[in-house]
């Protein structure tokens, strides 16, 4: 037993009412006894995650209790230990940008975006690990805590414990086994150590393997943070059954994210769907040809659809997502000029979101992702040439030629849409890397796409501000007709404008550069190295 | 942090009882407190059913050897530690001399606990030393109980005297009158007349109650087994007055 407290969990059936004093006589003549303290408290525990389990993969836990008339949220870390509390919680149905509280009446409005926490130390420990990204429960109890204090020879107080009996609510009902938590008084630290020590030498009790969240979730039959096993192809695989395998795993990535993207509990729903989707689109357009008859270009047709609908939402989510920065700059104008564009900008996009949900509750999209799957988990190996490492370096081959010509074409005087035509070659040799990335070795996988990697983000950097500053003149347009925009506003969107343009010319500055790293030998032999070194 | 020092010449005259009482309420109100058990004889100690022992002994918290924080336990109250007494206390003055800037030797010591606590409450032994005049330095109160006699009241001005020579830092003093015994004329007489004279008294008295005695059958304050009695009251008094003196904002 340190700092902190150590947790230990009763076996066995415990009855109503544990009793560790008599658990430990049973075992080896005791020094200690045990008083207790106070009555015993019933209180209710929602743990909240992200999505994709954040804060559990970052060794934290963060845990609302209510009880006895009032609510906290605690952030712990890997040990147990108290990082942060704040009192209170989220503002009831002051959550996700729209809807999601509805449904969640009395449940103190999760999911939550960060900014709906009390500010401070805990919400700041929070934005790092959290981002954009909603927390929802991932787990509720109720607790029935009964405190002990553990009195030495001199009945002098030198641990408490709490005897903590937990009913699981969500995900699934289920009683979860007693847990003991020990807390050495200060000072005490030697016999806290010694009690601990007698306490897990004990019939029937134990250290707990895990914590309280962990035997939550095993009690009610689920585990944290349920990983998709990656993808593991073998490099003679049948080119076929290694794309059906791939484009399953995309599919799953979609559905996973529907729902989320439909309730819209935070922006990644929308924005994970949207890189599978086009993921599923490249692996049909540079692949397609190893899958039979004409699945390829069928469900080529159907993913764009799908893609082109979810756009309008998602280049407003990053217009919105960027907006702090993008107006913390301006010098003119004042955060009262900009607010009617922010408002403008909120309002096409809950617009653009209805169509959204429109579109992924529609028959359509049901039928396509349904259907898709039926045909995937049909494709058979009618030939087993050409093997999907073979398949796999080929494209990329191809690729790889295709994105250095499109790049050695560029000249000062190239329009943007060169550079955008670049960009998307680019993005097709970087998803064929990562699609077929369970045949290479993961460090030189890494190695080769270094230049690859910065080229992109100098790419994206020059067009994100090139479609921004296109829109910006759009939304002007639109604005002005509606009569919404008073003259401050559209003035303080041309500031915005011009700083988007200064920021393109600085990205297309950088472009030379990144771009003769990337066609140099030494990261073209590096790729090239890649992909022969799992056909042979 | 806020330290408050319980002094008097004087042996028995209820230096501990206040001290613990003090803490105790102190702490129940949400304060972090630490109680500095400087008597030897761990009479503070005792009534925490600590062990007054700490490990180096006096020596080794005087001169720096092992932190303070080592030394601290917990005693059965949530937000309530104790330093225990140690048997080498009775050394103080003499490890205190070796020192440097001796009467300041306390002040330097309780720097790094400033963090850790609103409250600090030194438990002061009977005497005139240098130990008393270091925690003197680091007081911003002195509590001092006194016997309704004329004689105590000569020793309180003698004290007020004596702080008011200090250069720089000065602590308030304020005194109190404890062990009134109701029996005796001249106790309950003084002990009405000097307070609403003089400005250094506080209102709030302590009579001789046998409950105030039982602390040591119970080996805990009286405000914990007897929190309705007269004592309990009259020290929950006391406290508010220490605390307002000190001007100890509201707890965390």
């Amino acid at each position: 037993v340190r700092n902190g407290s150590t947790e230990f969990v009763l076996d066995g059936d415990q009855g109503a009412r544990p009793d560790v004093g008599r658990a430990l006589s049973n075992g080896t003549g005791s020094t200690f006894s045990f008083a207790d303290d106070g009555p015993a408290r019933r209180v209710r525990r929602t743990w909240l995650d992200t999505f994709d389990w954040r804060l559990y993969r970052a060794g934290l836990a963060l845990e609302q209790v209510a009880g006895s008339g009032r609510t906290e949220l605690v952030l712990t870390g890997r040990d147990g230990e108290r990082l942060a509390v704040a009192q209170g919680s989220v503002a009831q149905g002051g959550v996700a940008p729209s809807g999601a509280a509805n449904g969640n009446r009395g449940r103190a409005g999760w999911p939550a975006l960060l900014g709906a926490l009390p500010p401070g130390p805990l919400r700041e420990l929070l934005e790092p690990v959290v981002g954009v990204r909603a927390l929802a429960p991932v787990a509720r109890a109720t607790s029935q805590v009964r405190q002990q204090r553990v009195l030495n020879a001199d009945a002098k107080t030198v641990a408490r414990l709490a005897i903590d009996q937990m009913s699981v609510t969500y995900p699934g009902r289920a009683k979860a086994a007693p847990r003991l938590a020990v807390a050495a008084v200060r000072g005490y630290q030697a016999q806290a150590s010694r009690l601990g020590a007698e306490l897990a030498a004990a019939p029937g009790i134990r250290l707990a393997g895990g914590s309280a969240l962990d035997a939550a979730l095993a009690a009610a039959g689920t585990e944290p943070a349920p990983r998709v096993a990656e993808l593991q192809l073998k490099a003679g695989m049948p080119a076929a059954v290694a794309m059906a395998a791939i484009l399953t795993g995309l599919l799953d990535a979609i559905e996973d994210n529907v729902r989320g993207a439909i309730r819209d509990i935070d922006t990644e729903f929308l924005h994970d769907l949207r890189v599978a989707v086009r993921r599923t689109r490249s692996a049909l357009k540079l692949a397609g040809r190893a899958l039979p008859g004409e699945l390829a270009s069928r469900y080529g047709r159907e993913f764009k659809w799908l893609g082109d609908l979810t756009t309008p939402t998602r280049d407003l989510d990053v217009y919105l997502l960027g907006f702090e920065t993008m107006t913390a700059g301006l010098v003119g104008a004042t955060s009262e000029d900009v607010s009617p564009f922010l408002h403008y900008l909120e309002r096409t996009r809950a617009t653009a979101h209805r169509e959204l949900a429109r579109t992924l509750r529609s028959a359509r999209f049901a039928r396509l992702t349904s259907q898709w799957r039926t045909e995937l988990a049909s494709v058979r190996a009618v030939r087993k040439r050409p093997a999907v490492a073979e398949l796999a370096s080929q494209r990329i081959a191809v690729a790889q030629r295709r994105a250095l010509r499109a790049g050695q074409n560029i000249t000062a005087a190239s329009p943007a849409a060169e550079l955008h035509y670049l960009r998307k070659r680019c993005k097709e040799l970087r998803y064929l890397l990562e699609m077929f990335g369970s045949l290479y070795d993961p460090d030189q996988r890494w190695q080769a796409v270094r230049e690859l990697k910065a080229l992109q983000d100098c790419l994206g950097a020059f067009q994100d501000a090139e479609v921004q500053r296109e829109e910006i003149h759009t939304f002007a347009d639109r604005m002005l007709a509606e009569r919404s925009a008073p003259a401050a506003t559209l003035l303080a969107m041309g500031e915005i404008a011009a700083d988007l343009a200064r920021r393109q010319r600085k990205a297309r500055m950088e472009f030379d550069d990144r771009f003769a790293a990337f066609a140099g030998q030494a990261s073209q032999a590096r790729l090239t190295a890649l992909t022969q070194a799992a056909v042979t | 942090v806020k330290i408050l020092a319980t002094y008097n010449i004087k042996g028995g005259v209820g230096k501990t009882a206040t001290a613990v009482n003090l803490g105790f309420l102190a702490a129940r109100e949400g304060y972090r407190v630490l109680l500095w058990d400087l008597d030897p004889q761990g009479a503070a100690s005792f009534l925490f059913r600590i062990k007054p022992r700490v490990k180096g002994g006096g020596q080794a918290l005087i001169h720096g050897k092992r932190p303070v924080d080592d030394a601290i336990k917990g005693t059965d109250f949530d937000n309530l530690d104790l330093l225990p007494a140690d048997f080498t206390y009775r050394n103080l003055d003499l490890m205190l001399d070796e020192a440097k800037r001796p009467d300041r030797r306390l002040a330097r010591l309780l720097a790094p606990l400033k963090r850790e606590y609103d409250l600090v409450i030194l438990d002061c032994p009977p005497s005139i030393s240098l130990l008393s005049e270091s925690v003197l330095h680091a007081a911003d109160l002195l509590l001092v109980p006194l016997i309704p006699t004329t004689l105590s009241v000569r020793t309180l001005d003698q004290l007020t005297d004596f702080v008011a020579g200090f250069n720089g830092h000065q602590p308030q003093v304020l005194a109190f009158f404890s062990m009134i015994d109701r029996r005796k004329r001249l106790h309950t007489q003084i002990a009405q007349d000097l307070p609403a004279q003089r400005p250094d008294f506080a209102a709030a008295a302590i009579p001789a109650l046998s409950v105030i005695e039982q602390m040591s059958v119970h080996r805990a304050p009286v405000t914990v087994f007897s929190p309705r009695s007269q004592a309990s009251r009259q020290y929950a008094s006391l406290w508010q007055e220490a605390r307002e003196r000190v001007k100890l904002g509201e707890p965390r």
